[in-house]
Order: structure tokens, then sequence, then C-alpha cells
């Protein structure tokens, strides 16, 4: 049913599962007018590089840049919290007329002696592509003066999208890698790729591995230190979650120092486990094995009591995603069915082809899958499948609330830790005490149909 | 106080871009889309942004330039958007904003507007509005002045006097305009206030996704604006070129400027004013209201008496805030925004006339960083302004009273109401209150009879 909340240059996004043999377009800017639920290049580079907390984030642009990614995520720190500064050269009409490259220089001279920070990344914005200042030269003089790493990040916001700032985050990290020490570091060892801390996520999975065996190296980037970065090449296995953000890192770390990867997912009960045997079974020694198995026990047997008495009370409820990365949508997919609930629509800002492809084999028919979805498109699937949750973002909840419908949030600006075992079970919590409470009876939605 | 160190870059600022301020008044308007004539992103953070303190959607349409278009110009996507958000929402009005992008490769919005209306122009096409707002040059006040200057100058006619008031109420709170058009109706004047998006911005739960939400200042009234009795408009820090001005030049529409009411003073000058424009006496209400609030001034006068108060934020709001605590008693000794109008002083010190209170320190164009560095000199014992003064507030473990936008730590937000009596008596129970819990908790004995 195509209704007029869908253009007609957006067809070919959205598909339903059954009707027609799969196929998704997908990859490509969005369409001009369609009120795209993404954002642009700079958000991709600020995702990825803004929990490195030891480091100095110095927006080069006019001040709205910066400003509206002050703060916002939920990537916590154990220690230095430099990252939750949000740094601009908050140019003006001047600057752009005569260029930013010295403002940049001072403003980077003064916060480097100021704040004192291990590294500095500065991001390019969409001007600063066009007034042609010359970010790589500011910085290298920068490093030379300061005596620490200055890393420019291309990330103009209209170069692509938000992809694509993920890959520029990724190369300018990688200029860090090969400089720090690799002594001591133990034959089962990790990086972590792809786990932002949200809510100390990363605390909780780096635990997990320790009693598994592994030793992390470098969390990249959640409650991410430069050193860290710098001695990455040190770990034996790169373990990457939201693969979209940090496969490219990844990837320069195979092909510079011989590091595999795997791909993995945090979230959920089957994920998680998963996770913890996959990298096991990498160094091959049952002993690791062994414990991932006890860990796994160990914590499901914690949660299963609880996680029972949500999915009685959620079963054959009904649930749409829409999310930043398609490599979360399917974790989700998997989450939501352990809870008992029927996942009737899926869609995400910047899946691949492989992607979606895998999202509709895991999917039931009559599933939507969209990609790079609007307001109007997730407003009229809410009413077509009579959604009973929503999983999205801060952009998707006034919509699923404006029509009365119950909302978890799985972005990085939320304050829950939703990964690992015990995130499982705070999902399960968040999604109850949306989906049962009592306000849904006195929404029109639900007080109309009598 | 010592000065404070000039820093070149700007860390935590205490301020929002232009375009962002563009797209909440166009939001105020019968019909209206705004849409941002940029890469994908700026509307996107704009969004979130706006979404977390309203907690309502807000659709800002994109025209998604990308690197091409960077280059060869934006004009096709320009058009394309425009015809996307006329078939998918059709709007009465599109209400068109530059970004620096597209202000920096020097497309002519003019020319292609003039192009696409001259391409695409139906009788039935939307109008569109457009408006300048380059990031690197004012705040989001700015941007919202110049968006309402630019509403009225493209769409208002010429008209027969109609014995309406216009009212140009900036940037306030839906509870602010509900208000304002409530005390229009009872002295029975009608009134036109724009922009209006105190129903767009906070309404009612749904059954459908609406389009566009119902509300705004009605086309008709905008066009019959000049055939008002006169306007009023509230700022003392309002650029030369304002919606009001305009309509006094262009159709000799009498002006009358005056502060934002808040607190006693201010209130009083603007029911003043409707009474001497109408010939009515004050609605009884009000008058009661009045009494109330000093009668619950007298009652708690002690607990507030100088205290020393940091305000910043919007400069109208500050200068409307400073009036306002000096009136009770408060000492504001820092009064700081991130403005930058030059009329940030002089509006002080307007409002401080005649009382007998101590000039506070008066910033312009200052950032969060600087607050706290003079904040700590100056023995403050409370931070009264929205919530990105949360961080150095909870630093300097000062109580902060919450107020303007954003509110993004607490709900709520576009319910405060801080104009005429019934804001004052809110503001003051509020920073009352807080003072009276400050002083409970910090007491060893707790007391529970303050």
């Amino acid at each position: 049913m195509i209704t007029s909340a869908f253009l007609k240059d957006r067809a070919k996004q959205i598909h339903r599962k059954g009707s027609v043999p799969f196929e998704l377009d997908c990859n490509k800017d969005s369409l001009a007018g369609a009120v795209s639920q993404r954002a642009c290049v700079f958000c991709g580079s600020r995702v990825v590089l803004y929990p490195i907390a030891d480091a100095l984030h110095l927006v080069h642009g006019p001040i709205g840049c910066a400003v509206y990614t002050w703060d916002i995520r939920g990537a916590l720190s154990s220690g230095p919290e430099l990252h939750r500064l949000s740094f601009s050269t908050d140019l003006q009409e001047i600057d752009v007329i005569f260029g930013g490259e010295k403002k940049l220089a001072k403003a980077l001279d003064e916060l480097i002696d100021l704040h004192k920070p291990k590294a500095a990344f500065v991001y390019s914005t969409c001007i600063v592509g066009l007034i042609g200042d010359d970010l790589e030269a500011v910085c290298l003089e920068a490093t030379k003066e300061k005596g620490i790493p200055v890393l420019p990040v291309e990330s103009e916001g209209f170069k692509g999208n938000k992809r694509a700032g993920y890959a520029a985050a990724c190369s300018a990290m990688a200029r860090l890698v090969g400089t720090g020490d690799i002594g001591n570091i133990s034959k089962y060892s990790i990086n972590i790729l792809g786990d932002f801390n949200l809510a100390g996520e990363i605390w909780l999975i780096r635990e997990y591995f320790a009693r598994a065996g592994i030793e992390t190296v470098a969390n990249i980037t959640g409650d991410g230190r430069i050193a860290d970065i710098q001695r990455c090449h040190g770990a034996a296995l790169n373990v990457v979650q939201c693969s979209g953000a940090t496969m490219d890192f990844a990837n320069i770390l195979e092909e510079n120092y011989g590091i595999p990867s795997i791909r993995v997912s945090y979230f959920g009960i089957e994920d998680m486990a998963e996770a913890l045997y996959a990298v096991a079974s990498h160094f091959a020694d049952p002993e690791l094995m062994d414990r991932a198995r006890s860990v796994v026990k160990n914590e499901v047997e914690k949660i299963l009591p609880e996680l029972s008495k949500y999915k009685k009370a959620l079963s054959g409820k009904k649930a749409a995603i829409y999310v930043g990365g398609a490599f979360k949508a399917f974790s989700l997919v998997k989450a939501l069915r352990l809870l008992g609930m029927d996942v009737v629509m899926v869609g995400s800002q910047t899946g691949t082809k492989e992607d979606y492809i895998e999202l509709e084999e895991i999917t039931d028919d009559g599933t939507i899958i969209v990609d790079d979805s609007n307001p109007l498109e997730l407003a009229s699937f809410i009413k077509e499948k009579d959604v009973d949750l929503f999983v999205g973002g801060v952009k998707e909840r006034p919509i699923a609330y404006k029509l009365g419908v119950a909302f978890c949030d799985h972005n990085h600006e939320r304050k829950e830790m939703l990964a690992g075992f015990q995130g499982m079970l705070n999902f399960a919590r968040e999604v109850y005490s949306s989906v049962m409470s009592p306000v849904w009876q006195f929404v029109p939605r639900r007080s109309e149909e009598g | 106080m010592k000065g404070i160190p000039s820093y070149t870059a700007t860390t935590n600022a205490c301020k929002l871009c232009k375009p962002l301020g563009a797209s909440l008044a166009f939001r105020g308007i019968e019909g209206c889309v705004p849409f941002l004539h940029g890469s994908q992103g700026c509307a996107t953070y704009m969004r979130r942004y706006i979404i977390s303190h309203f907690n309502e959607p807000i659709d800002i349409a994109s025209s998604s330039l990308g690197e091409k278009n960077a280059i060869y110009g934006g004009g096709p996507n320009l058009k394309l958007g425009l015809n996307n958000v006329t078939e998918k929402y059709h709007p009465q009005v599109i209400g068109v904003a530059t970004t620096c992008l597209t202000e920096t490769i020097g497309d002519d919005l003019h020319r292609l507007l003039a192009e696409y209306k001259k391409e695409f122009g139906t009788e039935s096409s939307p109008l569109i509005v457009s408006v300048s707002t380059p990031s690197y040059s004012g705040t989001h006040m700015e941007g919202f002045t110049a968006a309402v200057k630019e509403i009225v100058d493209q769409l208002t006619t010429e008209s027969a006097p109609n014995g309406t008031i216009n009212l140009f109420s900036g940037f306030i709170s839906p509870a602010d305009i509900r208000y304002l058009k409530n005390v229009c109706s009872d002295f029975g004047i009608e009134v036109t206030l724009i922009p209006d998006y105190s129903d767009t911005l906070d309404g009612p739960a749904l059954n459908d996704y609406p389009v566009i939400p119902k509300g705004g200042t009605p086309l008709a009234a905008i066009r019959n604006m000049g055939g008002a009795r006169c306007s009023v408009e509230f700022g003392w820090t309002l650029p030369g070129q304002t919606g009001g001005k305009v309509l006094e030049s262009k159709f000799k529409t009498p002006l009358h400027q005056l502060g934002l009411p808040i607190g006693i003073r201010a209130s009083d000058r603007f029911f003043d004013l409707l009474k001497e424009l109408t010939g009515t006496a004050i609605p009884e209400k009000y008058v009661a209201s009045r009494g109330r609030l000093i009668d619950s001034m007298v009652d708690a006068h002690k607990y507030v008496f100088n205290k020393r108060a940091v305000v910043y934020g919007e400069e109208d709001l500050v200068v409307g805030l400073t009036s306002f605590l000096v009136e009770i008693g408060v000492q504001p000794v820092l009064c700081a925004t991130g403005g930058k109008s030059g009329k940030f002083e002089n509006g002080i010190k307007a409002v401080l006339d005649g009382m007998a209170c101590e000039m506070p320190v008066v910033k312009e164009d200052v950032d969060f960083y600087d607050i706290e560095i003079m904040a700590k000199e100056l023995d403050v014992d409370i931070v009264i302004g929205h919530s990105k003064g949360y961080a150095f507030a909870r630093k300097e473990a000062l109580p902060l009273i919450r107020v303007g936008f954003p509110i993004h730590d607490r709900v709520g937000g576009q319910r405060i109401l801080h104009l005429g009596y019934e804001g004052a008596q809110y503001l003051f129970d509020l920073i009352t209150n807080t003072i009276i819990d400050k002083k409970q908790s910090d007491s060893t004995v707790g007391y529970s009879y303050m």
C-alpha cells in the first residue's frame, strides 16, 4: 500500500518482505526535501571520535556544529573528561572571507596549553572545505610545536553521509597507531572496536572478556585513551561491533599489521554469548572456551527469572525498529524476539546492501524494511502495523509518542546500559516500563478504539 | 573583578546558530514547513536539539546538498527539495533559510527562487519566504528575528485599517504565547501574534501524525498586519530591522517597542500599554494576580533578599529576568550572553534604572568557560538560565533555576511561563523554593518547617 506518505523517488528504499523478490536501494545521498533522519559527515566523525576522553576535540567552523554536539552522548570516561567540553573556532564572517587558518592555529595553541590533552582532533566543517583552509598544514605545525599528535579530521558535512564521516574518523585515528609500546601484551588480546561506552557498557564487556581470560588492549573508542590507540597494533584480534563505524579502522590494522578481525554485537543474550564464544574460539584454547561458557552460564542464570516475567507480559506485542546502523538492528530483532515480541518494521539510516539482505533473512513475512526513512513514512508504518513499541533515537521518539506508541531509546544519547547480559535485562525493563504504562489507555489511538 | 582571559576558541557556547532561530520562527506560521538550504546535517542536528526541548516532532526539510552541489551550486537540489516538500506536506508556506554552506558557495537564493516559481509555480503552489541566515554571523536570535522580519516583509500587503494589534513577541515559550493571547483576548483585542508556535510545538496526543500540525499565525492575518492599529514588539536588544519596523516604514503601522514583560514593572508597562491602546481598564483578574504576586513577595522577601545570581542566555531574556530579580531583592552579579547585539549593557542599565542596586558585571559574546571563571569570583548563590549552564552550576555546587531554551534535562520546558504577573509568580515561587531547598539540604538539622 503506497500512500501519500511516500515520495516516488523513495519507493526503492522501502521493501515489504514476501510481497516481491527482495531488492532495496541504499547507501544513496538523502533525497532533498524528504526530511531524512540522517545527519552528515561531521556527525559520523563525531560519533566515532567523541568518546576519546583525553583528546581535545576542536570543531573548526561556525558555532552550530560544535554546540549541537556538546555533551549529548552518554559516552562515559573512567578518567579525564575532556571530550565533554565543546570547543569551536566559532568562525565569523571575517574568517570566512580571509580564511580561518590563523584563528585555528591560535586556538590550538591556547587550548593545548590550557587543557594539556594527549592529542587533538580538528574537525573540518562545511565551510572549511569551501574556504580552503589547509588543516593538514596547521595541524602539522601544531604537532611540531606542542609535541602531541594534532590530527585533522576530514569531516566536511556535505561530502557524503554519515558513513563518510566514520571513514574520516578512522583514518585520523589510524595515524596514531604504531607509536606506542607493545611489550607485555597477552597472546590472548583484543581491541574492542565500535563500542562507545554508553552508560558504562564497555566496562561490562571488558569485564566479561577478562573473566574469559582475554586482555583488552584498546577501547575504540568508548572510554578511549590516546596511549591505548597508539599501542592497539599489539593486540592479536580486533573485535568489531557497529561495523559501519569502525570496520575501516579494523581494515587498516589488518592491512598494516596483519591483525584479523571478527564482527560481533553485544546486544541481546544470543549475540553477547556469541561474541564471547567467537573470540574464545579464535584463540583456539579450550580453557578460554570453558571460561567463556561459564561467564555466559553465570550471567544468563542471573537474568533469566526476571526476563521471563517481562516476556510473559510482552508476548505478541508488535515492535518497530529504526536505528542508525543496520548491524544493531539485527541484534534488536533477536532481542525483541527473545521477549516474545513481533518485529513488524525495521530500518536504518546507513545500512549497506549486505546488511539489508541479512535483515530480510531474519525477519518474518510482511515485515517492512526501510532505508533512510523520514517522519511521515515512519508515522505511516506505525499506523499501518499498529505498532506497540518503537525502538529508535531522539528524532524518532516524538513521532512514536505523538501517536501514542511506547518507545525505547537505543541511540547514543541514552543513559541506560543496554549491552551485555545485564544490558539485556535493562532493555527488557525499559521496554516493559514503556509498553505496560497505563498512559496508553488515554491516548486517542487506544481510547477511540472503544 | 579581574579581567577574563580572552581565548580565541569558544568553549561550551552560550548561543546557537542562526538557522535554528529561523526554523523556530517558521514553525510558528500556519501551514509552514521550515526548509534549510544546506547540507543534511544542519536540519537533523537542529531537529534533535529542538525536539529535546519541546518533546514534539518538528520536521525541518533540507536541500541535502552533496559535494557536487557545493561545487556546481545548490539550485537543482533546492528545487527538487521544494517540489518534494510540496508533494508530501502540501504546505501553505515553505520558509527557506540559508546555511553557512550555501551562503559561502554563493547561491543567490532570490534568483533561484524566482527561477523556481517560473518553472514550477502554479496558483496552488505554496508561498515561499526566504531568509539569509549564515551561521557565521549572529546567533539563533538574529536568525529568529530576521525570519520574522522576512515573513512580514514578503507576505504582508497593503490593507485597510482593521483594528487589530500586531504582537511581535520574540522567542518565548508556548506557555508564554498562550498567556499573551489570553491577555489580549481579555482586553477584547484581536491580536496577530507572530510567530505563534504555541500549538505547533506543544500540541496534544493524536491519532494521526500531523503532516503539518495545526496552529501558527494565520496567513490571512499576516497579510493584513499592515492595517493593524499598531504593532507591539518585545525586546531591548533588537536589530535595526525587525518585523515591527518593516510594517512601520512600509504601511505606517505605529510601533511600540518595549522589553519582554517579565516581572512587575515590565508587565505593568505592557498592561498599561494595552489599557491605553484599548481604552479598557485592566481586567480584574490581572489586577488580582498582580496583587497576589506582591503579597507573596512580601511573605517571602527575606528568603531571597541579597542572594547573588548569575543570569545567562539570550540577551532579551536576561534583560527581562534581571529586571525581575532586582524587584524581589535578588542581586544579579553577572548578566551574560553569547549574543553580541551591542545593546545588551544598555538594556540592563535601563531596567535597573530607579532600583537601588549595584550594577552587575554585564558581558556579551561570552561562553560558559568565561561565565564559570567569572562566577567563581563573584560569590554566587543561584544560577538562572537554560540547561546548558548545568555543567558549571554543578561544578560550583550552585542550584540552577531553569528558564528559557533549551531545557534538555527536565520535562516541561515548553510549559514554563515567564511573562506577566502569572509568570513572575511562577518564577518567584521557583526561585524562593530553590533557595529554601538549598538551605534545607545544606542544614545539619533538617527542619521540616522553614
